[in-house]
């Protein structure tokens, strides 16, 4: 291996070790604050890269009528709420809100995929057909299940998965895509090339990670999302609605999510299940940190990443077993050192 | 005088055992009135119920409108707020980001009152200005106390409910808390005061109810409750005894 090889090598590990980072933190800022594993950050991985493929070839993803579905039946459920319960104003105003967005969005996107638009305008349309799954998955799925133990979430967390993979299949069949490159061109240093698609990814993830960074510490709204994960009693109690912040939280996963897709899309071909090994790569970063420690999370995320690259290069056939069994080791270091992982009692 | 709160024939159970059975209480505008009783008599579970923390039976209408369905954060926008006994501070944030979200029921008021009263909180409480930058579990038991009051009174309650604020308190502290709740009705705020400290609790309440295994056992102006002689065999004089008791086991204490 020369120093070229190894550039490249670290170049992939550090792209793929940003994306799993953003993963990584959105599964810790889930898990934190609605106490769901999110089994199927992944398919929204893939939806996104999916339907980026799909408006690139000039078709209607089959995602913009998922969306509609989901809505409808998060729609439904609302309105069942309001017929039972208090008559709340909100109730009527969720409904319209999970029927119209998506429809908007499916008119929209009906009308623009066949005209083949541009780059920018492909990645605005993919982040509304997928976005607003998040909200809607978490109205349907979760938040009939606020006060439900961890285990009985995580039960339904995986059945969301399989859900979702069989949706994707049926959207977008069997076959594999990939996403044409945001950037084009190599840079050059020397002896050395940079693929400038690389350097945009890492760079726009940092960007995401700073910009959730100003979030959770100097919005209001950021803080509230995080006061509910310290505390849902306290956060309660000063009029914060835990349902708000879990459809907050899985709007941020939806969100992190499709930009993830649409990155990874063009480093490696994507199918309907591809999503699942992608957001279980964020997973083992996340449970460096405990799932609850957000730079140890970044910092295991960089670590998978150059392992998977590494691997793929010396022992290819075993490039997935190889990260997955570094989950052991994680896992022996923390029960072993299980009596600081404990948060303090107030 | 009108009334801020009524609470008719409130019943929690857990499970198959009633916590509370067929509580009623009434809380005129710019009261403090208090609620008495040996520990386990279910006082904390019917503030947990007032403020919609519990599920529960019966009627409870505050400000005119009868808020049995309205969810927590509802009842935190109408100016209902609950210091807890576990006073569920946020351990791992900043005394100042804890009184922020203490004013989150008013986020959508455009001024700066939330600032203004951020100040004045600091301006009661001088220890939080100093400490402002520190985590809230870096707070001695007392200055916890401090900041779970600021944090509420952030969200400008109507009707403010404390459970236990005495509690883990050293004596000359619990006089100043309760000074400081006095203060409150003078500034035309209502107070729900829930008190093992009884005599602590019938010195500054205007009207006072002794509640014993979920049911009112008497009720009655705080003097003339005070003057029961009941009262005084089994609160005043065991109930003072115990909630010391109390203050030297409880962790809180010993933080």
């Amino acid at each position: 291996m020369n120093s070229i090889i190894a550039l490249l090598l670290i170049q992939d590990g550090l792209t793929m070790g940003a994306v799993y980072a953003l993963l990584a933190l959105v599964l810790v800022m889930v898990f934190s604050v609605t106490r769901v594993i999110l089994v199927a950050q992944g398919e929204l991985v893939s939806y996104g890269a999916l339907t980026m493929a799909s408006l690139q070839a000039g078709h209607l993803p089959g995602t913009a009528l998922i969306a509609v579905a989901g809505g409808v039946i998060a729609a439904a459920m609302e309105l069942w709420a309001y017929a039972r319960g208090p008559r709340s104003r909100t109730h009527l105003v969720a409904a319209a809100l999970y029927v119209l967005v998506p429809l908007a969005v499916f008119g929209l996107v009906a009308a623009l995929a066949p005209q083949g638009s541009g780059a920018f305008v492909r990645v605005l349309l993919t982040l509304l057909i997928v976005v607003p799954l998040g909200p809607i998955l978490y109205r349907v799925a979760f938040q009939p299940l606020a006060s439900a133990p961890v285990l009985v979430l995580l039960i339904v967390a995986v059945a969301l998965h399989f859900v979702l993979t069989g949706l994707g299949l049926i959207a977008f069949g069997a076959e594999g895509v990939r996403v044409a490159p945001l950037i084009d061109g190599m840079l050059r240093f020397g002896p050395y090339f940079l693929s400038a698609q690389a350097l945009f990814t890492i760079a726009i993830t940092l960007a995401l990670i700073a910009a959730l960074f100003v979030f959770f510490g100097s919005t209001l709204s950021g803080k509230a999302l995080r006061a509910t994960a310290f505390n849902e009693v306290g956060a309660r109690l000063v009029g914060i609605s835990t349902t708000g912040s879990g459809l907050l939280a899985f709007s941020l996963a939806a969100l992190i999510g499709t930009v993830s897709g649409i990155l990874i899309g063009s480093f490696a071909t994507i199918y309907y299940d591809t999503g699942f090994i992608i957001g279980l790569k964020g997973f083992v970063a996340a449970i460096l940190g405990g799932l609850g420690s957000y730079p140890l999370a970044a910092f295991g995320a960089v670590l998978v990443g150059l392992l998977e690259s590494g691997s793929s290069f010396f022992a290819s056939a075993f490039k997935d077993v190889l990260v997955f069994a570094l989950i052991i080791p994680i896992l022996m270091w923390r029960s072993f050192s299980a009596g600081h992982a404990e948060e303090e009692e107030e | 005088m009108t009334l801020l709160l009524k609470v008719e024939n409130l019943t929690v159970a857990y499970g198959k055992v009633e916590a509370i059975s067929g509580v009623g209480l009434a809380i005129p505008e710019g009261r403090i009135v208090t609620v008495i009783g040996p520990n386990g008599a279910g006082k904390s579970t019917l503030l947990n119920a007032v403020m919609g923390l519990l599920p529960s039976r019966g009627r409870i209408v505050y400000a005119g409108q009868e808020v049995m369905q309205a969810k927590v954060e509802a009842r935190v926008g109408a100016g209902l707020c609950l210091v807890p006994e576990k006073r569920e501070l946020f351990a791992q944030m900043s005394v100042a980001d804890n009184l922020l979200l203490g004013g989150y029921s008013r986020r959508h008021v455009r001024d700066d009152s939330r600032a203004r009263d951020l100040d004045a909180m600091y301006t009661l409480f001088p220890r939080l200005r100093e400490r402002h930058a520190q985590q809230a579990r870096t707070l001695s038991g007392g200055e916890r106390q401090m900041l779970a009051l600021a944090r509420a009174l952030m969200a400008r309650p109507k009707l403010l409910m404390l459970d236990e604020p005495s509690l883990g308190l050293a004596p000359r502290i619990v006089r100043e808390v309760l000074e400081a709740v006095a203060s409150l009705r003078d500034r035309g705020m209502s107070v729900l005061l829930v008190e093992q400290n009884a005599r602590a609790a019938l010195s500054v309440a205007d009207y006072a109810y002794v509640l014993e295994t979920g049911t009112v056992a008497l009720e009655g102006p705080a003097r003339e409750v005070a003057a029961n002689p009941r009262v005084t065999e089994t609160y005043i004089g065991v109930g003072h005894g115990a909630g010391a008791q109390r203050e030297a086991s409880t962790p809180l204490a010993a933080s």
